[in-house]
């Protein structure tokens, strides 16, 4: 057993955190939460090779473990950024490298060319990826229609992976996104989404969706803890800075005890954030995966509401500001329990497998 | 022991209830419906239809132009209008300086300033805190320097609430720095219009603005504009913190924020099942209930005691404590039952801008309110201030 990072997974993580605490300040920042990204930051992290250690040697990358997923997006949370590497790097292309890259996108994926997005639960579905979207045969094309709602990363993708059922038969396909109707909104915390419609859309079929989907989005959950992480790890930075700095009553905030035993706390359930994303990570690719899927995204759910509401507490009024830097980081921490299942749902699910 | 309303009250809510399906257009209730804040036109709407009924001024004596209502009499009216999604009554006038100039006012003061607060003239609102002083409140630095017949205003004050609407504000300033903190702080009435204030917005997690910056550059402020006597200022502000604390359990808006946490809760379709059918979320909607109905029945005991003479202490402090963190349960269950469509950023200041709403409508404001509402345990004297109270006061400590 080692928990140590490997020197290459250092390497990695020096120049990541690096690159990354040199490209966002506050005016970058909110430069890239109005466009939902930034397009010099993704060409460097093309450049630095982070998405290629998203992927296998056999998918083009040199990485691809759970590690690799862990170590780049604590990094990415660490900094507040709002890249959609998690959609184009981790959730779609996830798909298209489990079913062999029939569309032969994945080097364009890795250098950094083009934008990708899964369009995958529809209106009144929540979680639990109920499809109603329907692909039909034309000739030897397949025509999408249906509705999918809060599609992260629709508006800047270039293509759309989209689930759709032919019968009792659930597939995968690829749609031009030009095709699309997209109605584009910001997303709290950074980055774009979509309500996209199809009607009749031209796509190309990729495959059945088997368990594809869940393991792209067993990856996705890790690459979304992991930021999560990384965001608690900021916020517990800021807080402790404002506790040690901010006085009333003439002194430090951070002197009165009761404040100390809530940091600490806090520190306490970081840390077990920490090993819940480790205990994924290393059975991303296990026959355990699914049970520690939802074991790791129940805990940092829970986990990501102490710390936004304790950060915000303890800062008092400023920390409910969009000025000041927490703001962005607790929106987007918060935001962390809306995707791939909250915390209820996976304890929920976390209940039905342990029985099993 | 009687849980029962007299028929006295009974009375006063059917005569309330009747007043409110007469008097309370649908048009006022949609920011309650949405989970937006009311915008300054419904506000000024709503006081103006309260006003000429003369029950505006909840809480003042009726020789002031008020209903001269018993604490449970003001309670009921506060249910029932929360329970309809009325705009609240702005509480800076009416509830916070109207009760600190009936009590330490000149008689020129009063019969100045209260008819210009029923009427709707003047918009008050609240210069406490500033930058460096938040929960330690007395260490305000926003100085006031008599100069002849005027003082000479300059400093900052933050967290302005609705400051943007207001023309006037009543503020503590540092008038002495002699002495303990405290006894260097006078109440001051200032024109918002005068050369040298300037009002800068706040912008909050949920993207709305309904807090600002107040700046004062050599403001010149009549010396009459002082509130009792120079450097007394301290014990006025106490006194006003009792009445702002009126309804500081906030069970009514725990009980709208319920009732619409549960309608989502049947709505949302979580796999093949109501979201409501879930047991893990319905356990914690029912803990939340259990507590709330527990704190309105606190509240009740808080409030007949208030009524019967005895003034509400530092049981406020535990009303304040207990009605915010149901309430912030409450907005966080709210946002989990939204599931996905907590995503779309919909702020309150894109309302109008017609680009429509993402999601069904009881979505669209679950985050922002959320967010918005950390601000309960942070305002009015944070939780952890209200806690010492409790330990210094209740448990002697």
């Amino acid at each position: 057993m080692n928990f140590d990072l490997s020197s290459e997974a250092q390497m990695l993580q020096d120049s990541l955190r690096r690159f990354l605490s040199d490209s966002y300040d506050a005016d970058s920042r909110a430069r890239a939460i109005e466009a939902g990204y930034s397009p010099d930051i993704w060409a460097g992290l093309a450049d630095l090779g982070v998405i290629g250690a998203l992927f296998t040697e056999d998918q083009g990358g040199f990485g691809g473990t759970g590690f690799d997923i862990a170590l780049i997006f604590e990094e990415l949370g660490r900094a507040g950024a709002v890249d959609p590497l998690l959609d184009t790097g981790v959730l779609a292309s996830g798909i298209l490298a489990d079913l062999d890259d029939p569309a032969g996108l994945l080097d364009e994926v890795i250098a950094g060319s083009v934008q990708l997005a899964f369009a995958h639960g529809e209106p009144g579905g929540r979680y639990g990826g109920r499809v109603q979207t329907v692909a039909t045969q034309v000739g030897d094309d397949w025509h999408l229609a249906g509705r999918k709602a809060v599609v992260v990363n629709a508006p800047l993708a270039d293509h759309l992976v989209v689930s759709a059922r032919n019968g009792d038969e659930i597939s995968l396909y690829l749609a031009e996104k030009g095709l699309a109707g997209i109605r584009p909104y910001p997303v709290t915390g950074g980055g774009m989404a979509a309500e996209v419609t199809l009607e009749n859309v031209p796509a190309t079929y990729l495959g059945p969706a088997g368990d594809v989907i869940a393991r792209a989005e067993a990856r996705a959950t890790l690459a979304l803890c992991a930021e999560a992480l990384g965001l608690m790890e900021h916020i517990r930075t800021l807080t402790i800075d404002y506790l040690k700095t901010r006085k009333q009553f003439g002194r430090p905030i951070g002197s009165f005890q009761v404040l100390q035993h809530r940091m600490a706390d806090v520190l306490i359930e970081i840390e077990q954030a920490r090993s819940a994303v480790v205990n994924l990570a290393g059975n991303l690719d296990g026959p355990d995966r699914d049970r520690h899927v939802s074991a790791t995204k129940n805990l940092v759910g829970e986990v990501a509401r102490l710390v936004v509401e304790e950060s915000i507490q303890m800062h008092g009024g400023i920390g409910m500001t969009t000025e000041y830097e927490l703001g962005h980081f607790a929106k987007r921490l918060t935001m962390v329990d809306h995707r791939f299942g909250d915390a209820l749902y996976h304890l929920e699910r976390f209940i039905a497998l342990s029985a099993a | 022991m009687n849980l029962d309303y007299s028929d006295d009250q009974k009375a006063f809510r059917a005569e309330v209830q009747a007043f409110l399906d007469a008097e309370l257009p649908e048009r006022l209730t949609d920011a309650g419906r949405k989970g937006r804040a009311p915008n300054k036109a419904e506000y000024e709407e709503w006081h103006a239809i309260l006003n000429r009924r003369g029950w505006l001024a909840v809480n003042w004596p009726v020789a002031f132009g008020g209903t001269g209502w018993d604490a449970v009499q003001r309670h009921i009216f506060e249910e029932e209008t929360t329970a309809r999604g009325a705009p609240r009554i702005v509480p800076f006038g009416l509830h916070m300086l109207g009760p600190v100039l009936q009590k330490f006012g000149s008689e020129e003061q009063q019969n100045h300033w209260l008819p210009r607060i029923l009427s709707g003239e003047d918009w008050w609102c609240q210069g406490y805190s500033e930058p460096g002083a938040g929960s330690d409140l007395a260490s305000l630095k926003c100085e006031a320097v008599r100069d002849g017949d005027h003082f000479l205003v300059n400093g900052q004050k933050t967290w302005t609430t609705l400051g943007q609407h207001a023309n006037m504000i009543f503020c503590l300033v540092r008038t002495s720095k002699e002495g303990k903190p405290q006894e260097g702080i006078s109440f001051l009435l200032i024109d918002m219009n005068s050369p040298g204030v300037e009002v800068r917005p706040i912008v909050l997690l949920d993207g709305s603005a309904e807090v600002n910056e107040v700046w004062f550059t050599d403001v010149k402020v009549p010396a009459s504009n002082i509130v009792g006597e120079v450097n007394k200022g301290w014990t006025y502000a106490k006194y006003l913190l009792t009445h702002e604390r009126t309804n500081i359990a906030g069970v009514g808006f725990a009980n709208a924020g319920l009732a619409n946490l549960k309608r989502i809760a049947r709505a949302e379709v979580d796999g093949d099942r109501p979201l409501n059918d879930n047991p893990h979320f319905a356990a914690r909607v029912a803990r939340v209930e259990i507590d709330l109905m527990a704190m309105a029945t606190t509240n009740l005991r808080v409030v007949s005691a208030a009524a019967s003479g005895q003034a509400p202490g530092p049981e406020s402090s535990m009303l304040k404590v207990k009605g915010t963190i149901i309430r912030q349960e409450i907005n966080a269950l709210t946002r989990t039952a939204i599931g996905p469509w907590a995503l779309p950023f919909q702020s309150e200041t894109l309302e109008g801008s017609n680009e429509g709403e993402i999601g069904p409508d009881y979505a669209q404001r679950a985050t922002g309110q959320y967010l918005n509402n950390r601000k309960l345990s942070i305002y009015g004297g944070s939780n952890e201030v209200q806690r010492s109270i409790i330990a210094k006061s209740l448990l002697e400590l």
